[in-house]
Order: structure tokens, then C-alpha cells, then sequence
């Protein structure tokens, strides 16, 4: 049995080495949200590559319930699914407009040595700290 | 074709990755994120350790002249530090943190069918095509097709 920090180790090790196959081999960075960003409005040829990406994802999740089923949690929060949806937009149109996740801006950027990424790394963390504070503590005490 | 073969084979991976990385837990994202609770380090430990394992890839992408099958590198253009990074970055965290999502391990849980994570991935979804359909190019928005100039032939 793995301990948390050698599953996160391995983990870490393959998203790294599955972006470097993609770039190595298609010459594409494996930021997530411009994968399927780029799905919305697809330019000329490039549509495929990015919606055979998006099943590898599924399969992959797929996988990981036959081999590790504790891996995807089958439910979590206590927010409504209206606040998930809002969340969701969020996610959304600020990876758009950003540029970036972080497979994008996190690991594809920084392995790059880019400041732009870094600093959209600083950025989400620190707004994603103080989103993951308000629900844990602000919020219940409100609610 | 061969490049489709490749963008699913390192899908598969990518989201093995995550799972067996924690990522695909919303609940320990959020362990990570929040520090004043029960603070749960080891997701950092899975971004070093991408990064020190996609450097090398990056190294060697940086002495090829162009991918093996394909015909250049597509990297990021953008090196500016403006007001729509740091804007999208910042609502990028808060529904992160707020839920404990980010876009991959959303599209990987899917296979769950569980109505936050369908509910998550359809607004994100919506949240995309809002962005490349209706937001304004002077905010920051994405070029229209025609506004972007044809290369030379």
C-alpha cells in the first residue's frame, strides 16, 4: 500500500510524462481547458486530436474505477448544485479568459519557466485558498 | 491519425495520473487548499513532481526542431502579464476552491455520473462557449475567425 505522498509522487509522474508525450510526439500542450476550450469553436483540422484527448480522459476515468475505485470520489461538499453550477462557470470562462488551468499554466507553464503562468498559478491558488476557506468555515455559520 | 492515437493514449495516462494523484478527490483538493484546516501538502507534491518530470520533456522538445509527427511545436504565444490573465486566473480559483474541481479531474469523474460532477462539467462547458462566443475581443476575448489574417501560402 502506497502512503498519500508516493500515490501523489506517481501521480505526478505520469500527468508529467503524458504531457511530454504530447509534446514530444503531436507538438501540443496538455492544458486541459484549451483542449476542450478549443472544442467550442474548432479552427480547421483541429478538432480531432483534442476530442480523441477528451475520450482518453473518460477512458482513463473509467480505468481507474475498475483498477482503483477509491480514486473518484463518488460524491463531495455539501454545496446545492446550484452553487456547483456557478462554480462550474467560474471554472469555465476564467480558464478561457486566462488562458489556462492548471495543467496549462501549472504544469505545462512552469516546467516552460514561464512568468505568465506563474503568476496565474499565484493567482488561482491564492483565490482558490480563500473560495476552499469560505465553504469550510464562512459559510456553515451563515448558513 | 497517428496524432489523435497519441492526444488518447496520453489522455488515458493523464487521467490515471490524476486519480492516482488524489486530484479526482474534490474533498482532498480541498484539504490541500484549505490551510487553516486539516492541511493536506502532498497535492503540492504532485505538481512537483509533474513539472520535474515534464521539464525533461520540455529540454528535449527544446533541441528537436519539431515534434515527431507533427509539424511544429503549438506553444503559447501569450507572454503577457495583463489584466485577463490575472482576472480569469483569479474566477478559475474561486470555483476551484469552492468545489474542489479543476478541469481535468471534473472530465475524468464523469465516469461517476454523479449529479455535482455532470452539474460542474456542463456549466464549465457553458462557461467555455460563453467565453469564445459572446465575450467582447476588447476584454480580453478570443479573435473571431475573421479577424485573424490568413498566412502567407
Amino acid at each position: 500500500m502506497l502512503l498519500a505522498s508516493e500515490h501523489a509522487l506517481l501521480g505526478g509522474v505520469l500527468i508529467g510524462l503524458s504531457a511530454s508525450l504530447l509534446l514530444l510526439l503531436d507538438g501540443k500542450v496538455a492544458g486541459i481547458s484549451g483542449i476542450v476550450g478549443g472544442l467550442v469553436r474548432p479552427r480547421p483540422g483541429e478538432a480531432a486530436w483534442r476530442i480523441a484527448f477528451v475520450i482518453g480522459l473518460l477512458a482513463g476515468g473509467a480505468l481507474l474505477t475498475a483498477s482503483l475505485p477509491s480514486a473518484i470520489a463518488p460524491t463531495h461538499g455539501g454545496l446545492s448544485l446550484k452553487a456547483v453550477a456557478v462554480a462550474g462557470l467560474l471554472v469555465g470562462f476564467g480558464t478561457r479568459l486566462g488562458h489556462g488551468c492548471t495543467s496549462g499554466h501549472g504544469v505545462c507553464g512552469l516546467s516552460r519557466g514561464s512568468p505568465r503562468s506563474a503568476v496565474a498559478v499565484i493567482t488561482f491558488m491564492a483565490t482558490g485558498a480563500t473560495a476552499a476557506y469560505f465553504v469550510r468555515h464562512l459559510l456553515p455559520r451563515i448558513a | 491519425m497517428k496524432t489523435a492515437v497519441v492526444a488518447f493514449v496520453v489522455g488515458v495516462i493523464f487521467a490515471m495520473g490524476l486519480g492516482i494523484a488524489g486530484m479526482t478527490n474534490p474533498e482532498k483538493v480541498m484539504d490541500f487548499l484549505d490551510v487553516t484546516g486539516h492541511w493536506d501538502p502532498s497535492l503540492a507534491l504532485v505538481m512537483l513532481s509533474a513539472i520535474a518530470t515534464h521539464a525533461v520533456g520540455v529540454a528535449l522538445a527544446r533541441r528537436a526542431r519539431k515534434p515527431l509527427w507533427g509539424d511544429a511545436f503549438d506553444l503559447p504565444k501569450l507572454t503577457s502579464i495583463d489584466v485577463p490573465l490575472i482576472a480569469g486566473a483569479a474566477l478559475f480559483g474561486f470555483g476551484w476552491g469552492a468545489v474542489g474541481y479543476c478541469p481535468g479531474p471534473a472530465l475524468v469523474s464523469l465516469v461517476g455520473l454523479g449529479p455535482p460532477t455532470v452539474t460542474f462539467v456542463a456549466a464549465m462547458v457553458a462557461g467555455m462557449s460563453l467565453y469564445s462566443w459572446a465575450w467582447p475581443t476588447s476584454l480580453g476575448g478570443v479573435k473571431r475567425r475573421n479577424d485573424i489574417p490568413r498566412p502567407a501560402p
